[in-house]
């Protein structure tokens, strides 16, 4: 199959180290990773725990301040950006309108029903006065993501581990988000949970979603992936 | 593929041209008169006190922009200029220098420091809205929160009492505050309450600018999750800017876009807030974000 032309995100030797200036330590997080992903594309990333996997994702996404290379992102608003030195608040749009992160914890200001959580992310996309639409959304939203509709106006605190990941990918999800970063999001689920994320990713590719996660299993990502990459130690091996 | 470039000027289509709603340049605050010695560049201070004159710089040259619809947290250990840099701002301490533009106030084209009390007092009541850590500070303890509320509207030019008390009962909704407790005093209140009360007088005439001094700083936690939710609220509602201080690095994570650290009153380091809590690159920093429970 010939590859499309432009890559949505080309990282170019992409390095980063934490210095930890309480005890004068510096630790390598990745080194000098460079690689593409095409639109459309699912590219995985393995390895064991503390070879740098995560690094790199936070640093796409910002959470971690990249120290040297290029994160060539092609934005449907801004053209080409570089995430490594694009300005906070193109970050923060970005963030909000384009890119999506979904992790094993689910990150929310307590007290807030499912439903809420999903409506809120709703509304920084729609805006307040589509309510209405947003309203339908989240819950077409909910019902696809197989949350039951009695736990919709309970607080997440007391879901399940699987339920909390479906939740949090639905409240990335309904920015219809155009590229989507997945950190470890099988971790600490049963494999009945595992099948409905492999059913969920697989979903989103075939709508055209274009995404790069990080998995500890191998078995969860075979044939799932276009390509994968295996690291040891900060580098791609 | 090798055809990638980087596009130029960044924010050209999609935020065109988007102006900040509130512009802080180079503010400074000193308690003293100054000498050659802490003055300029090259200023040699033991923490913020300059060992031959004595003066305190309470804020140094910090500069920082807040756009529409935006949370900006402050971070930093008691002593750092966190809360002069907000009185500066909402005119209740004078500051030595610097430049303050708010786009709500003839669009930014003055500097709100150098305008004349008057026009102080119609920013203070009409742009700027402030919620004081200490509640006594922002509200009437004696009068009712109602009259509270009706204060800061007849400030702002209102005289329409049924007006006032719609937007009264109104407000005290918003924030939980029961139609029957509307007419007591705030000093009957419990903190919390009296927390709210301020939030809702802060509210009254719809400033596009929030100033924010440790609002949830001794509240309990089920109090502060529903201010926390109420300002996100807000935010989200009337689009409002906000400026939030806190040393309580949970509720920064909860509201603020983009977060700034500081120190010996400068702007050590700053940044989207979860890099911030997450890859702090500042050494006080890391301390502070390691000692979070």
């Amino acid at each position: 199959m010939p590859k499309m032309s432009t890559p949505l995100l080309s990282i170019k030797d992409l390095s980063k180290s934490f210095v930890m200036h309480n005890v004068n330590r510096r630790v390598m997080g990745c080194q000098h990773i460079s690689f593409d992903v095409m639109p459309g594309e699912f590219v995985g990333i393995t390895g064991r725990s503390g070879s740098g996997k995560s690094t790199i994702l936070r640093c796409i996404w910002r959470t971690n301040l990249p120290e040297s290379g290029s994160i060539l992102y092609d934005s449907a608003a801004f053209g080409v950006v570089d995430l490594c030195t694009a300005p906070e608040r193109q970050m923060l749009y970005l963030r909000a309108n384009e890119m999506g992160y979904v992790s094993q914890f689910l990150n929310v200001l307590p007290r807030q029903t499912a439903y809420d959580i999903v409506l809120k992310s709703a509304l920084e996309t729609y805006g307040v006065e589509r309510m209405e639409e947003a309203r339908e959304h989240t819950e077409r939203m909910l019902r696809h993501f197989d949350i039951a509709e009695n736990l919709w106006e309970l607080f997440p605190r007391t879901f399940s581990g699987g339920e909390k990941l479906r939740l949090n990918i639905a409240a990335a999800m309904i920015k219809r988000p155009r590229f989507l970063l997945l950190d470890e999001p099988t971790a600490s689920l049963d494999n009945a949970s595992k099948v409905k994320v492999r059913e969920l990713i697989e979903q989103l590719k075939g709508e055209g979603t274009t995404m790069l996660g990080i998995f500890h299993d191998l078995e969860f990502m075979e044939g799932l992936c276009d390509r994968e990459f295996n690291m040891q130690s900060g580098v791609i091996v | 593929m090798s055809a990638m470039t980087v596009a130029a000027g960044g924010f050209a289509n999609a935020q065109a041209a988007e102006a900040p709603c509130l512009s802080v340049s180079h503010l400074s605050l000193k308690f003293g008169k100054g000498c050659p010695a802490c003055e300029g560049e090259h200023a040699k201070l033991e923490r913020n006190v300059c060992p031959v004159c004595g003066t305190v710089h309470a804020v140094r040259d910090v500069s920082l922009e807040v756009y529409p619809g935006e949370i900006i947290g402050i971070v930093g250990e008691s002593g750092s200029g966190k809360s002069s840099l907000m009185k500066c701002i909402y005119f209740d301490q004078q500051a030595t220098s610097g430049d303050v533009r708010a786009l709500p106030y003839d669009g930014g084209a003055e500097n709100i420091l150098t305008c004349s009390p008057q026009q102080k007092r119609f920013i203070r009541n009409s742009v700027f809205g402030m919620v004081y850590q200490n509640p006594y500070l922002g509200l009437r303890m004696d009068f009712s929160s109602l009259s509270n509320i009706a204060e800061q509207m007849i400030a702002a030019g209102d005289r329409n009492v049924g007006h006032m008390c719609e937007r009264g009962y109104y407000l005290l909704d918003k924030v939980n505050i029961p139609a029957r407790r509307a007419k007591d005093a705030p000093a009957l209140f419990s903190g919390g309450m009296q927390q709210r009360v301020q939030i809702a007088k802060a509210l009254s005439n719809n400033p596009p600018i929030l100033l924010l001094d440790e609002v949830t700083t001794g509240l309990d936690l089920s109090v502060q999750a529903s201010v926390l939710d109420l300002i996100l609220r807000i935010r989200r509602d009337f689009n409002v800017s906000m400026l939030v201080v806190s040393h309580d690095l949970g509720v920064i994570r909860m509201l603020a876009d983009r977060t700034f650290v500081m120190l010996d009153g400068q702007v050590i380091e700053h940044g989207l807030t979860d890099q911030i809590l997450e890859d702090p690159q500042h050494a006080y920093t890391q301390q502070l974000v390691y000692s979070l429970l």
